[in-house]
């Protein structure tokens, strides 16, 4: 039925001259040694399976809502309203002179990116088990791209808040300049928290069961629904090492006109460089085996 | 020539537990840690939970080689294809490839179901490494290899299996690797579809491309490949022409491929309900043989224990030529022990295939054990006798006094009548006859 080709095959058999073989080989596999970086060639060569992971998670969680992208406003949306009844309401949180939903709302943009970014990347390998185990590409692209397509969510949210504080015609200056740059914080804080969950959840499942709990708790240890000022002097100190109080009170004095808490953004900034770091060497270090233990 | 795939002393292990789960708790590693903290984790010290997939890999492959890797189940060569398109490491050794890898280890495995043929296309390529631009290039022709054109925009899971398969097998065949790793994609789709993979496997390698072709199916690595490579238990057990290595394939096990047993019964075929425990190919003389005159009766003699009492068991053959043929399938029709539950104990079963009805050449046995109703599969072991069908040409054969080439599946020694009527000629005809003869 088939005649194969000889073993002797000359490479420009049917007319097609192919190219000479490279020097040096396009591919060399062993095992990796400890210390070694990314391998930042080959992300790059993948670039373009970043958005298309994150497109594809996108697409498929908006395409049998009735709603679709809107989900993405309303949910903050009705925690707010929530929150403000509640709290701002009820138990009368003090605000600072800012109106109470304004003040939950420029802290739940944030918050509501950084627990669903280091939810959904902390699942994704596990999530994405099949293709783990059947082809190839640079892992470490899976939990990235769990967080930017929640950074897509992040920006349709923006629209939101813009309507609120035309609303309330909160004061804009141009502090509203760093916010850009709270942003890239955020989004390197939850690429690191996810990546490293990510990569332990592979190994130990207790790690996912936890992880609710875990980003609950983080809520309730930043400042989103009540001032920084709420904190006693005394623990203040302390309270600063959750790197979210820097950019959630940075964002609202991006915001609000506040004035920045230079200090909780620089331990902010601190422990999102040591994190990535550490974050980046811990995932090299487990990648390797995510195909056969996951 | 400098070759394209240089493997050279590759080795993995897997860390096996046989009632652990395939993730640790987080509970186990504290404890361990705890009870031995300085203690590194070595598992290729701790050779009881190790299992070794491949000791010691090497081979060189040149470019536009097509070649075969085959070997029993077990033998490594998953974890072979594994490591080559960089899906798990090598726990030592290295491999060099010179050109990108493209792999066909499952096809569709980037594809996710709600999402349409069209928009699936293009992430799947990315996913295996093409460019968007490149995939928009050749987008019209992956649809119409995969004939899916008026279903481009209906989400995948709406499509029938047989859709399903060629549109992943076309995005894969059209990435255009410079090495293409194939596992078996040729045991889905339909016949008309298979022969589509071949060819397009088969135009590939004419390209000057390089493909490495995983099978168990040894008739498309004989005629496919021009070089085969053996694993046995993660060694090379032989590399070379094709040919020879499928018939070193057919012949290994115990020396003779006419006997196969498993002493070890933790690691023999079967699960709680029945292990096999050997299978044997008889001649008339009920000895194992591994040559059987074609006029003579073989006997195919399986042996298993039930650990479980109470259910219905069907022992069944499986016999296939060398060209991967299934020439029929024989079941249990044992009058005593029909839709009898079996009792704990020792079996043996023998089936009786008479003389003058397979052909000559190669027969491969599988043998499995199955319960119908519901159906369960207790074992089934491909592959696990095999014996050579020999005519002596003595003229009694089926054969008659021919002796060239002989095509068909079976070759039956048929009842032949003739019935003769003198002289009930046209004898005109007789006459022209014997004017041309003369």
């Amino acid at each position: 039925m088939l005649e194969s080709s000889p073993a002797s095959t000359p490479a420009n058999i049917g007319g097609v001259q192919a190219p000479e073989l490279p020097d040096h080989p396009l591919v060399l596999i062993q095992p990796t040694r400890s210390g070694l970086g990314l391998n930042f060639r080959d992300l790059w060569a993948y670039r373009e399976l970043l958005f298309f992971l994150a497109w594809r998670d996108l697409k498929v969680r908006y395409k049998q809502t009735l709603l679709g992208v809107i989900w993405v406003v309303i949910q903050p949306l009705l925690l707010t309203l929530v929150f403000t009844v509640i709290l701002g309401k009820l138990a009368r949180v003090p605000t600072d002179g800012v109106p109470y939903p304004l003040m939950v709302y420029t802290a739940l943009l944030p918050w509501s990116f950084f627990s669903s970014a280091v939810t959904n990347s902390g699942n994704s390998i596990v999530a994405n088990a099949h293709l783990i185990t059947k082809v190839y590409f640079p892992r470490l692209l899976i939990p990235a791209s769990a967080i930017v397509a929640r950074l897509v969510d992040l920006g349709v949210s923006f629209v939101i808040l813009i309507g609120l504080m035309l609303y309330y015609r909160a004061p804009v200056d141009a502090k509203l300049l760093v916010l850009p740059l709270l942003v890239v914080l955020v989004t390197m804080l939850a690429l690191g928290v996810g990546t490293l969950i990510s990569a332990l959840n592979v190994k130990y499942r207790d790690v996912g069961m936890m992880l609710p709990v875990f980003v609950q708790l983080w809520m309730f240890v930043s400042p989103i629904l009540y001032p920084l000022s709420l904190v006693p002097e005394r623990w203040q100190g302390i309270y600063m090492w959750n790197p979210l109080v820097g950019i959630i009170t940075g964002f609202r004095s991006a915001l609000l006109g506040d004035p920045f808490n230079w200090k909780a953004i620089g331990i902010s900034v601190l422990f999102t460089a040591v994190l990535v770091v550490v974050a980046a060497a811990l995932f090299r270090r487990v990648e390797k085996e995510f195909a056969d233990v996951v | 020539m400098k070759p394209i795939i240089k493997v050279e002393h590759i080795a993995k292990h897997y860390r096996i537990g046989v009632n652990q789960p395939a993730y640790q708790t987080l509970r186990d590693t504290i404890v361990e840690t705890v009870r031995s903290p300085f203690r590194r984790q070595r598992p290729e010290e701790d050779s009881s939970s190790t299992v070794w997939a491949l000791h010691d890999v090497s081979f060189e492959v040149a470019r536009g080689e097509v070649i075969g890797i085959i070997g029993r189940n077990g033998a490594g060569k998953s974890t072979l294809l594994k490591i080559l398109s960089r899906i798990t490491e090598p726990t030592r050794g290295r491999a060099e490839l010179y050109g990108r890898v493209g792999s066909l280890l499952e096809v569709g495995t980037g594809f996710h179901p709600e999402l349409t043929g069209r928009e699936n296309i293009f992430l799947n390529g990315v996913i295996m490494g093409m460019r968007r631009d490149e995939i928009e290039r050749k987008f019209n022709e992956i649809v119409k290899f995969a004939e899916v054109s008026r279903f481009l925009d209906t989400p995948v899971k709406r499509y029938s299996s047989g859709m399903y398969v060629r549109l992943a097998f076309a995005v894969a065949a059209h990435l255009e690797p410079e090495i293409l790793i194939v596992d078996e994609v040729l045991a889905v789709g339909d016949a008309s579809f298979q022969r589509k993979c071949l060819d397009k496997m088969k135009d590939v390698s004419q390209h000057g491309r390089t493909v490495l072709f995983v099978s168990h199916n040894m008739s498309a690595v004989t005629r496919l490949c021009d070089r085969t490579i053996l694993l046995d238990e993660g060694r090379v057990l032989d590399d070379g022409p094709s040919h020879r290595v499928v018939s070193t394939y057919l012949r290994s096990g115990l020396g003779t491929t006419a006997v196969r047993e498993w002493p070890d019964r933790k690691k023999s075929p079967g699960n709680q309900i029945a292990r096999l425990l050997s299978v044997r190919v008889l001649n008339e003389a009920n000895k194992p043989s591994d040559a059987i005159d074609i006029r003579r009766p073989v006997g195919i003699e399986m042996e298993f224990e039930v650990l479980s009492p109470d259910r219905v068991l069907m022992p069944n053959f499986h016999f296939f030529n060398e060209e991967g043929i299934n020439v029929f399938i024989a079941a249990d029709h044992d009058a005593e022990w029909r839709r009898r539950p079996r009792p704990v104990g020792r079996y043996v079963t023998t089936a009786w295939i008479p003389g003058n009805f397979l052909a000559e050449g190669t027969i491969i046995v599988g043998v499995a054990l199955s319960t119908f109703e519901p159906t369960v599969i207790h074992f089934y072991e491909r592959d696990a006798v095999a014996f050579q069908v020999i005519d002596t040409l003595d003229g009694d054969s089926a054969r008659g006094d021919y002796t060239g080439p002989m095509p068909g599946i079976v070759r039956p020694l048929l009842e032949w009548r003739t019935q003769f009527f003198p002289g009930e000629v046209e004898q005109d005809l007789v006459s022209l006859a014997e004017a041309k003869n003369s």
